[in-house]
Parts: structure tokens; C-alpha cells; sequence
């Protein structure tokens, strides 16, 4: 189950319909093995694409960096489908390369940039398996 | 002459669950068969055949002291001892 304050699960969704049509990217940090989203991190999608993401690779060495300094781990990893449902394609499970983080996947299909409720799903990817996940939502993380 | 590489994740069952190891080479090709010989398997996920020819992973991300190789002749990219390296998959998707 992934379990994510109010706050950070807002500005992951405004920072999807801010970037709709392309897919929107980036990740929530948090303590290593504490399993909580902490510190929520925008990413430029380097593809700028309304298919495809991918972290720039210098910018996605400054945040592991960052994290390492802090001793973090990617508790959350996040990014929009703009099209389609909030599923992980083929190329996500292919590319998934952290077991140990929730996939969070947003779809901004139904109202793209505009007010509106969207998808908000999370997934373990792990060997190419996935495995959907309860979203909870809290005012703040206890 | 010794390099620190660090792991990721992801990689570290080829390592023993270590985050960081040590090889050594005066190029990263050179390297990476020094790694592979202490630690099987690693190369092929880091490099894969393309035209005949050895090149790295598309979704493989491999720093020098903070810059990507890809910017400095990839494979071919020269070492030196004290050098950092740093692996890391690239964190990328999308529906297509």
C-alpha cells in the first residue's frame, strides 16, 4: 500500500495537468527503508513528449546524488499517461529499475490541462511483474 | 590503480548487495571486463552488441567524475586512478 500526504498527491496531479500533453515525471524522496514520501522532487521530462519520459541524465544524477548526501531512497516514482489509463505500459515494466519504489501513474486523459478528477494508481514493477497497490490518502503523513 | 564504481540497486545481486566496488582499467571498456571478471553478469547489463560492435545500454546511465560518458567517447571514455564512477538506470517510460 502507498500511503501519501494530501499535498504532495495534489502537486503530483497539478504537475501532470501543468504539463499536459506531454507526460509529466519525478519522484517523491524519502529516508532509506522508512517507506515515506517526504520530499517531493519535479522532474524535466529531457523526452518532452505526450509518449514518453525520461529524466535527464545529468539532473538524475544530481538528485541520486542528493539523495545519497541525505541518505534517501525513491519511495515514489511517478509519471502521466496523457492518453491512456494509468497502467503501466510495456516500456514502463521494461524500464522500471528500482524494486523497492511505488510506480505511481496519472492520467490527465479525461480533462488534460483543466480542473477535473484523474487517475491515480500505484504499482510495484518488480522482475517485470506488476502488482497494483492501495492508495491512501492523508492530511499528513503520521 | 583502483576505481570506485558505485552500484545501483538494481545490479547489486551481481555485487553481493555491495553499493560500491572497486576495478580497475584505463578506459570504461577495460573496466567493465575488469568488473565482469569479479563480478559475472555485470557487463551485459551494461553493454549490449550493436553493428558487431560492443556499446553501452541505451537505458544505462555511466558517469565519470559527474559527467556521462556519452560525452566522452562512451566505451572509449579514458580512466585514471581516483577516478568516480557512478552507474545508474535511467529512470524513463511513457505509454508508447
Amino acid at each position: 500500500m502507498l500511503t501519501i500526504d494530501q499535498a504532495t498527491y495534489d502537486a503530483i496531479i497539478a504537475h501532470a495537468k501543468r504539463d499536459h500533453p506531454d507526460e509529466c515525471c519525478g519522484i517523491v524522496a524519502g529516508a532509506e527503508g522508512s517507506d515515506r514520501p517526504e520530499r517531493h522532487v519535479e522532474m524535466v521530462n529531457a523526452a518532452g513528449s505526450p509518449t514518453f519520459y525520461e529524466f535527464d541524465s545529468t539532473e538524475l544524477l544530481e538528485l541520486y546524488k542528493q539523495m545519497w548526501d541525505r541518505d534517501e531512497e525513491p519511495v515514489v516514482i511517478y509519471h502521466s499517461h496523457t492518453a491512456t489509463e494509468a497502467y503501466p505500459s510495456r516500456t514502463d515494466i521494461a524500464l522500471a529499475s528500482e524494486p523497492g519504489a511505488h510506480y505511481v501513474l496519472v492520467s490527465t486523459r479525461e480533462h488534460g490541462n483543466n480542473e477535473g478528477p484523474v487517475e491515480f494508481r500505484s504499482y510495484r514493477i518488480v522482475d517485470g511483474e506488476v502488482t497494483e497497490e492501495e492508495v491512501t490518502v492523508v492530511p499528513t503523513l503520521a | 590503480m583502483s576505481i570506485e564504481v558505485r552500484i545501483p540497486t538494481i545490479l547489486r545481486t551481481y555485487t553481493g548487495g555491495e553499493k560500491a566496488v572497486s576495478g580497475e582499467g584505463g578506459s570504461l571498456s577495460a573496466l567493465i571486463d575488469d568488473l565482469e571478471a569479479k563480478h559475472p553478469g555485470l557487463k551485459d547489463r551494461l553493454v549490449e552488441e550493436k553493428n558487431g560492435a560492443d556499446d553501452l545500454r541505451r537505458f544505462v546511465n555511466i558517469y565519470i567524475n559527474d559527467e556521462d560518458v556519452r560525452f566522452m567517447g562512451g566505451l572509449e571514455a579514458p580512466l585514471s586512478d581516483g577516478d568516480q564512477v557512478v552507474v545508474l538506470p535511467a529512470v524513463a517510460g511513457g505509454a508508447r
